[in-house]
């Protein structure tokens, strides 16, 4: 009986989330006040890229402090192409899905040969390797960045030079996205993952070679935010390294664990918070950093299980 | 006859202590082998070194005629060997049925599998169910592993070898820390289990020891001082003087 | 090759390094001890500089700004772990990196509002404004020569103190096995705060003696941090021998890289590509360095024992 009433109301809220954004526009349209949109975008974009961390760091249990190499290196895919005259955009998001999921291979088969801390501090190294990499490429603008002057161009299928179309586009993404990663973490694959996390030496005695299926996880993860990368590059039209800061894989953590790290939601809860919380603080102080560092602090303190807790917790308490 | 395991000059160092020394021992297709001795005599560094989650320094092991020495332990698992742990090793914050459907799948051979319901799949569940069934905890099936009682997680702990249908057990203290009802429902449940499988147990409890085991080894510091039926050991005198304390093998 | 140039390089590379030792055997020990991840150490390293700066500003000069620094940066961190730090010793990784993120978010915005935007340029002394032929036609800084004497000793002596005396030996036995400092009856709490103290301390002077060459700004703990975390994998976790050889020789392969590379490169491709790839594969030199190392080493070069 609990279960099912946690369910109706999670159902309840995704039901109403998604109707909210996809009559968005509209409302924008109405209002003519193209400054939510955007907002929107990024929120969306941001939780496919929260999403596909809490993959492997809810889910997998790999805590990675680089999963904003991705992003850059998908933006990157759109932007140098562009770059290079070429608009192709099946092509673009193929190189930002590959680009992503070869460099999540390397940096994960040597990353996952270790543990804990380690772990931590070498995606934290890999990424930053990607940072100076391109910021000391003069040719794609170095530390200033690239403008992409084109979006990516799907023909006949979408055009999303135009905002309205982009917006459908990032939305159905982010639908996509996340009913594939719901897919995969109920799934055969998913179990074993889940059970790495729990405990990966009895995983090991029943006869999985745990290394291989995180591995696998990890770089879908790394594929998933690389799209990502290339819907923020056509986004922003514009990309520089510090997309891939580290402080930016940082605040990929403090969404998924601000949304919770054990539903499906809790990543778009996250992102969602975080796009808010940081326009409105930033539009009251300053020095709103502060405040966000000491949020991230009191979150970890006093109110693990995030925003997507606290909804289990309503739902379990209406029972 | 034919031994199934054969163990040769097996050793393991810690540091400067020897956990196990020039183990030799054949285990026979079939039977249930227990391991005895006091706490410290190298008995769970042998599971462990048969089971693959400790490397051996020096020695060989022979599974079916098949050299595993440096084999890791999902290989071992994948040939058909099982233990259970001491210390209980589980998936603490995953379901019951999960943790047993987890060892089934391990042996289906199908786990890259992205898209079905792992748990809605019959090739899993029914298998994980019988296993359940066959150590009697097919009632907390969905509770999260973590809320279940001592007893309920040594139970698992059996079943989640057994669900990979192993052809050699290996039994960690199965018993450790249950009460004389839980421990008496357990033997039942292993001499149910015993026609074709090949056991090999550590256990303190010597009343279960000695109404299991075909044959029994006793171990002291890293050495096996002697190898026999339950009745060949109780006579031994080597025995009796290192390890049993006469009043104990007069009980059973 | 141009043997001045290298020569310069190779004491360029010293001294980076030493700097890079001090962020790095805090950092090192704190972990190893009370496997603590501490993402904000970097921010006691930009703390030291502007706390120096301030004191240089008020007393008038840069020794008494050293002096009076070291402890207000060692009293931050003290601070910082009673208050915060100590609370997440029992939680898990992940608790530990959200929560010294956050502080540096915090430690940002603070010397953001208290030093404003701008960078803070910390002059030197005359006395150490010029420069010395150390060899015959090799010019150095008298300010780096300086800074170089000053990390090595201070290496050697963090090496006596932990090799030679009993709470070393504590330190040395806790950065090995944590078990061990709880068997041996120490009070771990005062221990902990003791040498997150020193980190801190540490870190600061890092910081404090490359202000004079870089000016102490915002954000320049936050790079520095991840060298160091490279340093601390190559050298292995908990080990300040392992560390002091890591940050050496990651600053020695990064300043001779930014130099030679591309001359380097010249000799296998053409003299337009060599240009282009030299400053991106020299940027990335010290993380392709890390990544093998970790492939034959994956615990470091020195891993700790018993763990």
């Amino acid at each position: 009986m609990e279960k099912a009433t946690r369910f109706t109301l999670r159902v309840k809220i995704t039901v109403v989330i998604f109707l909210v954004l996809f009559f968005l526009p509209i409302y924008t349209g109405l209002t003519d006040n193209g400054f939510y949109l955007d907002l929107v975008n990024r929120l969306m974009i941001l939780a496919i890229a929260a999403a596909s961390l809490n993959l492997i760091l809810g889910h997998g249990g790999m805590i990675s402090f680089g999963h904003a190499a991705y992003l850059g290196i998908g933006a990157y895919c759109v932007g140098i192409p562009a770059y290079y005259g070429v608009d192709n955009g099946p092509l673009q998001i193929f190189l930002a899905v590959a680009a992503s999921g070869i460099f999540a291979l390397i940096t994960g088969a040597i990353c996952l040969r270790t543990k804990g801390v380690y772990f931590i501090m070498i995606t934290m190294a890999f990424t930053q390797m990607v940072f100076f990499g391109f910021v000391s490429v003069e040719e794609y603008g170095g530390d200033d960045g690239l403008v992409i002057d084109t979006r990516s161009n799907f023909g006949s299928f979408i055009n999303i030079q135009d905002n309205i179309n982009l917006y459908y586009f990032i939305l159905i993404s982010l639908i996509i996205c996340l009913f594939l990663i719901h897919k995969i973490t109920k799934s055969r694959f998913g179990l074993v993952i889940e059970g790495s996390r729990s405990n990966e030496q009895r995983m090991r005695s029943i006869g999985f070679d745990t290394y291989r299926y995180r591995l696998i996880c990890y770089v879908i993860a790394g594929c998933i935010c690389g799209y990502a990368g290339a819907l923020l590059g056509n986004f922003t039209n514009f990309i520089s390294p510090e997309m891939m800061d580290w402080a930016a894989s940082g605040e990929l953590i403090f969404m998924v664990i601000l949304g919770g790290t054990g539903s499906l939601l809790g990543p778009v809860f996250g992102a969602a918070a975080f796009v808010i919380l940081e326009e409105w603080l930033s539009s009251l102080t300053l020095y709103w950093h502060f405040i966000f560092g000491a949020l991230l602090i009191m979150v970890v303190l006093f109110a693990r299980g995030g925003i997507s807790g606290i909804v289990t917790y309503l739902g379990n308490r209406k029972q | 006859m034919t031994p199934i395991l054969k163990i040769s000059s097996l050793c393991k160092q810690f540091g400067g202590i020897t956990a196990t020394n020039n183990i030799d021992l054949n285990i026979n297709e079939g039977e249930i082998h227990a391991v005895i001795g006091p706490n410290g005599a190298g008995k769970t560094t042998l599971i462990s070194q048969l089971s693959g989650d400790l490397k051996a320094d020096k020695g060989a092991i022979l599974f079916q005629g098949d050299l595993i020495t440096n084999m890791p332990s999902n290989k071992r698992s994948l040939l058909g060997i099982a233990r259970t742990f001491q210390i209980t090793s589980l998936m603490l914050d995953m379901s019951t049925l999960d943790n047993v459907a987890l060892a089934v799948q391990a042996h289906s051979g199908h786990s890259y599998r992205f898209w079905q319901d792992a748990r809605q799949d019959n090739q899993l569940i029914e298998p994980a169910l019988y296993v359940l069934k066959q150590v009697g905890l097919l009632g907390p099936k969905d509770i999260i592993t973590r809320e279940l009682s001592h007893g309920e997680h040594r139970q698992l702990e059996i079943a989640m070898a057994l669900a990979t249908q192993p052809k050699l057990l290996l039994l960690d203290e199965p018993m450790a820390g249950m009460g004389g009802e839980e421990t008496q429902k357990l033997i039942a449940i292993l001499k149910r289990l015993k026609t074709g499988k090949t056991m090999i147990l550590i256990e303190h409890d010597m009343n279960a020891v000695f109404s299991l085991a075909d044959r029994i080894t006793v171990m002291v510091y890293g050495e096996i001082i002697a190898t026999g039926s339950p009745k060949e050991i109780r006579a031994n005198q080597k025995v009796k003087a290192a390890y049993l304390g006469d009043e104990e093998l007069q009980t059973c | 090759m141009d043997w001045v140039l290298f020569v310069t390089q190779i004491l360029n590379g010293l001294q980076l390094g030493v700097l890079l030792f001090l962020l790095a055997s805090g950092l090192t020990l704190i972990f190893g001890i009370m496997d603590f991840v501490n993402l904000a150490h970097g921010s006691l390293y930009m703390i030291g500089a502007y706390f120096c700066g301030t004191f240089t500003d008020i007393t008038d000069s840069f020794f008494y700004g050293i002096i009076l620094a070291i402890p207000a940066t060692a009293v931050v961190g003290v601070i910082v772990e009673i208050i915060i730090i100590r609370r997440l010793y029992s939680q898990d990784h992940l608790d530990h990196v959200l929560a010294t993120f956050g502080l540096i978010l915090c430690f940002d915005a603070l010397v953001h509002f208290a030093w404003g935007p701008e960078g803070m340029a910390i002059p030197l002394p005359a006395i150490l404004d010029g420069q010395i032929e150390i060899l015959p036609d090799i010019v150095f800084p008298t300010f780096r020569l300086l800074i170089i004497t000053t990390g090595l000793t201070l290496a050697i002596i963090l090496y006596l103190v932990i090799t030679r005396t009993r709470s070393g030996m504590l330190i040395r036995a806790g950065a090995s096995n944590r078990t061990m400092i709880g068997a041996l009856g120490i009070d771990i709490k005062t221990l902990f705060t003791l040498v997150f103290g020193a980190g801190a301390a540490m870190a600061g002077l890092a910081g404090m003696m490359i202000s004079p060459i870089t000016e102490a700004s915002i954000g320049m703990g936050n790079d520095i941090i991840i060298v160091a975390f490279v340093v601390i994998i190559i050298g292995g976790i908990g080990s300040v021998k392992g560390a002091f050889i890591a940050a050496i020789l990651v600053r020695f392969i990064d300043t001779m890289g930014r130099s030679f590379l591309d001359t380097f490169l010249k000799l296998l491709l053409s003299a337009e590509s060599a240009e282009t790839a030299a400053p991106a594969l020299s940027a990335m030199l010290i993380y392709i360095l890390m990544a093998t190392i970790l492939i034959f080493r994956p615990q470091g070069l020195f891993p700790p024992r018993g763990r």
